[in-house]
């Protein structure tokens, strides 16, 4: 689609060639016909006989017209949308009007009437179709997705920002410096949240971010929280979509360490497999007295945005063990430029 | 003011939180005469210290884990003079909302130093929390029972007691290790925990975790079938009511 890296939605004629269309199409068309046939018979049984009769002349009518279209889809998706959509208008009459001639010298059909019922009528299916198409077209287009991906950003928890302010300021009459760091780490974390996470980013920063949040949750649950990384063969310029990987180690801390008086582990491990980025996370958790309204929120957000970008092949999958909680996530490998 | 010190305990599990009140109450001791007596990263840990040097306040944060801040506090209305609360949270809209219904004292860290000495200044005069405000802030049935012997709480953790006996207005607890007698009504228990124990007797709850078995009884209890526990050699007899049970437990 000419329209896919364009900021508004770019009206476009559908793609005549794609089975898919030209399906919908025919559906549209003979779900009028059927409506038709209803609509002009007293009852049912004398409908069946109207509607072979009214099929005997749209069914070649409409794969004739079809075929032109494919045929000339090419060319039409050049022109303007509005004269595209002129074009296809006038030529399904076109072709409507030729049938109609052609039927009558031959006295195919009795009674047929003059052409001008049955050219209101194409151009009326016409206009239908082309206004459905022209609908879907916005539903699907990347503007729309965009805006989607824009209201799903994701945010931390303000139970978090104020403990580690709360922790922050606790440091700074003790330990100066320590203060300066986990400060300098908030407002990174801080400066990623509340930027634009739209685009695809390397998964080197998502873990350098994800570095930054453990280090300010360390500050305050201190040897409670243990983080193990396996990531020596993850490839740093893999891209992933931005604050994937934090919100879940977030969820892992808040359900997972917080809740536990002794220590407990966090693990991340990331890496590639047939063309595919993995990312695992896994926290320990207690079966009793869980809270996880919020936690289903954010995993539905997190998957949302992963079908966003990757559709189909981004997944995640959650898996309760034992004692513990795993999150898998699975994209396309795609590197940065 | 009074000439006596007011004696403060802080309950928070995060170390830099109890570091920053801690901070916070030498700076309001300029104005108000107080004595830090300890501070505590659990609620058993705070049990103890309170066992030691009783305390005129406690600063009690809410989210700690295996007993939160709201159960505690209604765990130390049991003592003979419950301290006064003030709990401590980073944020917690339900909480807010209902502490603000039931007019007890909260602080939103990071915490001030005029506010915490305003909350001071009222508690040295407030009552403790009422039971059924506390109750009304409490989610779920408490982890742990809570006995008062000699001016000090025991708590027991809901998981490892073995039975609940019913004994005049008391209810004795028993655990692997010991027993407590607690002021509560078997039937209010029954109703609580009731996925977690079985009522074998019209006096007697078991915690279903723990029946080993059953055979039938010998000596007083002839004729009758007995449950046979794990972690502890009493034999509890069943009464005929309650021998369905028998079969249910049994089979599993």
């Amino acid at each position: 689609m000419p329209s896919i890296n364009q900021n508004g939605y770019a009206r476009a004629l559908p793609d005549f060639r794609n089975l898919g269309i030209l399906l919908r199409i025919l559906v549209v068309v003979n779900v009028l016909a059927i409506a038709a046939a209803i609509a002009r018979t007293p009852d049912l049984a004398s409908a069946a006989t109207e509607l072979l009769t009214l099929s005997a002349i749209v069914q070649p009518i409409l794969i004739v017209t079809l075929l032109a279209l494919v045929a000339l889809s090419t060319f039409l998706r050049r022109l303007p949308y509005g004269l595209g959509s002129a074009a296809v208008i006038a030529i399904s009459i076109g072709i409507t009007f030729a049938f109609f001639v052609a039927l009558q010298r031959y006295a195919l059909v009795e009674d047929m009437g003059g052409p001008a019922r049955y050219v209101l009528l194409v151009l009326l299916t016409c206009t239908l179709l082309l206004a459905y198409f022209d609908l879907r077209g916005r539903a699907l287009s990347p503007a729309i997705a965009e805006a989607r991906l824009q209201a799903l950003q994701a945010r931390i928890r303000p139970h978090f920002l104020y403990n580690s302010i709360n922790a922050v300021l606790s440091l700074i009459r003790q330990d100066p410096r320590r203060a300066e760091t986990a400060l300098e780490d908030l407002a990174d974390l801080f400066r990623v949240v509340m930027g634009d996470n739209r685009e695809l980013s390397p998964i080197a920063r998502e873990v350098e971010l994800c570095r930054q949040y453990l280090n300010l949750e360390q500050l305050r649950l201190g040897d409670r929280l243990k983080v193990t990384w396996r990531i020596d063969k993850m490839p740093p310029d893999a891209l992933i979509p931005p604050l994937v990987l934090q919100p879940l180690l977030e969820n892992a801390v808040y359900h997972g360490i917080e809740p536990r008086v002794d220590p407990g582990e966090i693990s991340i491990d990331i890496y590639t497999l047939r063309n595919q980025l993995h990312a695992v996370l896994r926290n320990p958790y207690a079966h009793e007295g869980t809270h996880h309204a919020g936690n289903k929120m954010a995993l539905a957000n997190i998957r949302e945005r992963l079908q966003l970008h990757f559709d189909a092949e981004g997944t995640l999958e959650t898996r309760v063990g034992e004692d513990t909680y795993q999150v898998h996530i699975k994209i396309p490998y795609v590197k940065s430029k | 003011m009074s000439e006596q010190a007011l004696k403060v305990l802080i309950v928070d599990d995060e170390a830099p939180a109890r570091a920053r009140l801690r901070d916070v109450l030498a700076d309001v001791a300029a104005e108000i005469k107080l004595e830090v007596v300890g501070e505590a990263g659990t609620a058993r840990d705070a049990v103890d210290v309170l066992a030691a040097h009783p305390a005129d306040v406690v600063l009690l944060d809410i989210r700690m884990p295996e007993m939160d801040g709201i159960e505690f506090a209604q765990h130390l209305q049991k003592l003979p003079q419950p301290p006064a609360i003030v709990f401590t949270t980073a944020y917690d809209a339900y909480a807010i909302r209902a502490f603000e219904v039931h007019a007890i004292d909260y602080l939103l860290k990071p915490i001030r130093t005029a506010r915490l000495k305003e909350a001071l200044t009222r508690a040295q005069s407030a009552r403790a929390p009422s039971a059924a405000a506390l109750k009304d802030l409490s989610k779920g049935a408490p982890a742990f029972l809570s006995a008062q012997e000699r001016g000090r709480i025991h708590l027991i953790p809901v998981d490892d007691v073995i039975y609940l006996k019913a004994e005049l207005k008391y209810v004795t607890v028993r655990t692997a290790q010991r027993e407590y007698l607690i002021e509560e009504a078997l039937a209010r228990l029954e109703q609580e925990y009731g996925d977690r124990f079985v009522r074998v007797h019209r006096n007697c709850l078991v915690a279903r975790a723990a029946v080993r078995g059953f055979e039938r009884g010998t000596g007083e209890s002839e004729g009758q079938w007995v449950a046979l526990l794990e972690g502890c050699d009493e034999k509890i007899p069943v009464s005929r009511r309650q021998q369905h049970i028998v079969r249910e437990l049994g089979r599993q």
